[in-house]
């Protein structure tokens, strides 16, 4: 007698599960990563994600490099959003040297930190539309990010990798283009922004996608690791600018959007009304820019004025010091954390009086929080895992530093 | 909630967990404990309402080829999130043993980072459901940020410390 089991007879497919490899270059996950996704039909039972595609070992690039030469490491962590990052950083070493920066610098950080955090949920946001089939978002919005783009061009000479910023302060004042610039932004932008969500917001189709795709419950979303927008929509209203303030963010005033189900639409609708939180900040700390220095008087690590270097003694003493990275740095741990595009941002920097740091670890949300992806997505269609990836905001960079 | 009273709770509830203490530069508490008693020491930390630290913010390692029999690290990062307070936990073992027993079972989020220290430093973590390299490809023969690697050809001298008062990695003083 023979038993005929019934997944085992070849003219049925009914039962099988195939294996789908989506990546590690696929145009709809935006960057390098490797899914091998079991598949019941169109719903997934199980993902496997593989990550380090591209891993460029920051942390030990960051042991071989000078404190002024790990900010062009940092860019390429969310390059999306760098200026974030370089400044988390310069904010990590003023911690361990113990440099309190002026008033106008920091205001200027902030400045350029929401315009970044704009940026990023920018892209982020618009990517989502992408994904669900509306690409004319994207196209008005990239335009936006342009002029931040700009605005980054004016104060520091690059677009993308920025290195904005110095240990110190900032490596010059806003010129008066930048000024031009902001002015003309901030009176342009809320109206495009509102045509753009107009367009998303409240769109029957965009809803019906995004409304329970990827849902994480906020007790998962904690033991997960997550911050930022992500555990923000899951009704976790934990952000670090409130949290433990640094660059005076406890000078301004704005709320924290939260969402309630932790799904692609609250995490969308969360980081839409971060931009506009974004934009009240900058409008506070454009309008009481105070008047001062731009940078602290930190000569072991603040490069000093170019035409001194060439005049005075002391001035060409210092440009040596710093550019040979022969500065006294106390020993000691320090941990300091920025709310970056995609949650906490942590530098843990254990200096041991050596010119580079003898370890540096970055806590890097995006790697943090990648690890839920293949639960969240467990039992749900091909499709909708591509939104809920786009809408997590996973940037590669920062995934594999 | 300061220090102290976090170290007498500890004193209080777990004598003997903490082996010794301090404050960082950054004025968070460091707790040094051993690797016997580290998950159950994180899970009062976690679950005790006098402690309240309910998130791991991070997990990494450290190696100081120096201390001989300690030389690698594992330090956590938590915070408690009602009150706002953030403490670090380490321990230390031997490179040749380097055992610890995982977290994962209080924190799912400790899965990769474990993974990732696995990958880069070779600390073992027993009881973790997936211990395999995660950034570097998986035949790689070296746990590559332990000190004993260089990242460059190591017969350059332009960028040796001893050229700049210092000798290779031990620190000097500040003040």
């Amino acid at each position: 007698m023979q038993v005929q089991s019934y997944f085992n007879s070849l003219d049925s497919i009914e039962g099988e599960l195939a294996t789908l490899n989506l990546g590690p270059t696929h145009p709809a996950t935006h960057g390098i990563f490797q899914n091998v996704l079991k598949m019941d039909g169109e719903r997934i039972v199980h993902a496997e994600p593989t990550i380090g595609y591209i891993h460029r070992a920051f942390e030990k690039l960051a042991e071989h490099k000078p404190y002024n030469q790990i900010t062009p490491i940092t860019d390429r962590l969310n390059y999306c959003s760098s200026p974030i990052n370089n400044m988390g950083w310069h904010m990590t070493v003023e911690k361990l040297i113990g440099c309190e920066l002026p008033k106008r610098a920091q205001y200027m950080r902030v400045i350029i930190m929401e315009l970044s955090r704009i940026a990023d949920h920018l892209v982020c946001n618009t990517v989502i539309g992408v994904d669900t089939g509306a690409l004319t978002g994207f196209t008005y919005m990239f335009q936006e990010r342009e002029r931040i783009y700009d605005l980054f061009e004016e104060v520091c000479g690059s677009r993308l990798t920025t290195n904005i910023g110095r240990i110190g302060g900032m490596e010059r004042d806003f010129s008066p283009r930048f000024h031009k610039l902001l002015k003309e932004f901030l009176q342009g932008f809320p109206a495009r922004f509102e045509e753009f969500t107009g367009l998303l917001e409240r769109n029957r189709i965009f809803m019906d996608r995004c409304i329970g795709a990827g849902p994480i419950a906020g007790d998962r979303a904690i033991a997960y690791g997550f911050t930022g927008p992500n555990l923000r929509a899951a009704g976790v209203d934990y952000d670090v600018r409130v949290m433990s303030p640094y660059s005076s963010y406890e000078d301004f005033d704005f709320t924290i959007p939260v969402g309630t189900q932790g799904d692609t639409y609250d995490r969308f609708v969360v980081r839409q009304e971060e931009i506009r939180q974004s934009l009240r900040i900058i409008l506070q700390a454009y309008d009481n820019l105070p008047q001062g220095e731009y940078h602290a008087d930190v000569p072991d690590f603040y490069l000093p004025d170019k035409p001194d270097v060439y005049t005075k003694m002391e001035a060409l003493i210092y440009h040596f010091k710093v550019v040979m990275a022969e500065t006294p740095v106390p020993v000691g741990e320090v941990y300091h954390s920025v709310e970056g595009g995609n949650g906490e941002l942590g530098f843990y920097l254990v200096s041991d009086g050596g010119r580079q740091p003898y370890r540096l670890h970055f806590r890097r949300p995006c790697f943090i929080f990648y690890q839920a992806y293949p639960e969240m997505i467990k039992g749900s269609m091909l499709s909708d895992a591509i939104l809920t990836m786009s809408s997590m905001n996973v940037i590669a960079g920062e995934l594999d530093a | 909630m300061d220090s102290e009273q976090i170290l007498a709770q500890l004193a209080d509830k777990m004598p003997g967990a903490v082996v010794s203490s301090d404050i960082a530069r950054d004025g968070m508490l460091n707790i040094h404990t051993t690797r016997e008693q580290i998950i159950d020491l994180l899970q009062l930390l976690r679950d005790d309402a006098a402690f309240g630290f309910n998130f791991l913010t991070s997990l990494c390692a450290i190696h100081y080829p120096e201390n001989v029999g300690q030389e690698l690290g594992i330090i956590y990062h938590l915070h408690n999130w009602r009150q706002n307070v953030r403490i670090r936990v380490k321990i230390f073992f031997s490179k040749e043993d380097p055992k610890v027993p995982t977290a994962t079972l209080l924190w799912p989020t400790a899965n990769w980072m474990e993974r990732q220290e696995y990958d880069f430093f070779g600390v073992i973590f027993t009881g973790h459901p997936d211990l395999r390299r995660i950034l570097n490809m998986d035949d790689l023969e070296v746990f590559p940020l332990r000190k004993e690697y260089r990242i460059e050809d190591g017969t350059r001298t332009d960028k040796d410390d001893r050229f700049f008062g210092r000798d290779g990695h031990v620190g000097q003083t500040f003040e």
